[in-house]
């Protein structure tokens, strides 16, 4: 109860409407979350192939719940790799949330501490949702469209861990497809006008043209560097917006 | 088992320190337009990555296979009707078929 009665004190007041955007947050969360526990239940056959007991692969949804490092990790296990190998490919894929954790920084209150607390509810969909659009972020769609997206993640995993025998071979079931798929989705939500789709555009050559070099998640980390191309957003964008406004007054 | 627990121990610190990291070193701060403008176009170069490295990397080759063409397929009907759930089911039904024929 008095937990309960300092989390109202630290948050009512000042956030009105906080309940509602949280439940925004859960119902924009929420597709994602039945998708992502497709992925898991894969995460949780592929996993024991990589020498996971069920119970490990269950823990280290719980406690890790980052998809794509995860999958990496495991995979440079089955591989043959060290642990230092497989952890530190899962930092480089991780390493994409420092500049999104960057980005929310302004848009928490409180100190460091509560920083800290607030930015593990980041993951990609979530993030990409609680934008704002103009580089600011709403924390209750962040964490309201988390939630759903960490059972998902956690009870696909204990499905996949646990019924592996009768699921089979997750390749066959082309399971693989499925994480790439949700991305892609997530990458669609984003080309809202012509220059962020020529930011797609060079990450994604970036990151295949990368691939045969550089270790798994270099290509991703390098690829973010298309995103400087925002640097000359400004003038990019007020020239998009007069290109847009010409024709419009050559036609009336 | 104690390969798997250093794994999952590594994994688990490494990613909160790195989820606490950006929000605490620029806490609060105001920050100038530029950074704004290029926060914005993170997200699809990150995810433009994300699904190259993963459609077309195995390991450090790159191929186009029944994967590939799954997540165009799933990219298709997300494209088409917005729907997350049908694009995952699409990729993983047509990447199925694909490596069943």
């Amino acid at each position: 109860m008095p937990a309960g009665g300092t989390l109202e004190a630290m948050t009512s007041g000042d956030e009105p409407g906080r309940r509602e955007r949280f439940r925004e947050g859960m119902r924009a969360g929420a597709p994602f979350g039945v998708a992502g526990s497709v992925v898991a239940l894969s995460f949780g056959v592929v996993a024991q192939g990589a020498g996971l007991s069920p119970l490990a692969a269950i823990a280290m949804s719980a406690i890790v719940f980052a998809g794509s490092a995860q999958f990496t990790a495991i995979s440079i296990l089955a591989g043959g790799g060290t642990v230092g190998a497989a952890v530190l490919a899962a930092v480089l894929v991780n390493s994409r949330f420092l500049p999104m954790g960057a980005a929310i920084g302004p848009s928490l209150p409180g100190g460091p501490l509560r920083h800290a607390l607030q930015g593990q509810s980041v993951v990609d969909a979530s993030w990409g949702m609680a934008g704002r659009g103009d580089g600011t972020f709403d924390r209750w769609v962040l964490f309201g469209s988390t939630a759903p997206q960490y059972v998902g993640w956690l009870g696909g995993t204990i499905v996949g861990a646990l019924g592996g025998n009768v699921i089979g071979d997750p390749e066959a079931l082309g399971l693989d497809a499925v994480y790439p798929a949700f991305f892609l989705t997530l990458l669609l939500g984003e080309l809202t006008d012509r220059r962020a789709r020529i930011v797609a555009a060079l990450g994604g050559l970036i990151a295949i043209a990368l691939i045969p070099v550089a270790p798994a998640g270099v290509p991703v980390l390098v690829a973010s560097l298309a995103a400087l191309l925002g640097l000359h957003g400004a003038s990019a964008r007020t020239a998009a917006i007069r290109r847009q406004d010409e024709p419009e007054e050559a036609a009336a | 088992m104690s390969t798997s627990v250093a794994v999952i121990a590594g994994c688990a610190v490494t990613t909160f320190a790195i989820k606490a990291a950006g929000p605490v070193a620029l806490g609060g701060r105001a920050l100038p337009g530029w950074f704004t403008n290029v926060i914005i176009l993170l997200a699809p170069a990150l995810f433009a990555a994300l699904v190259a490295t993963q459609a077309l990397a195995d390991g450090r080759h790159l191929t186009v296979g029944p994967d590939t063409a799954g997540v165009a397929a799933g990219g298709l009907v997300s494209w088409r009707t917005g729907s997350v759930i049908g694009c995952v089911i699409t990729a993983a039904v047509v990447t199925a078929v694909l490596r069943a024929v």
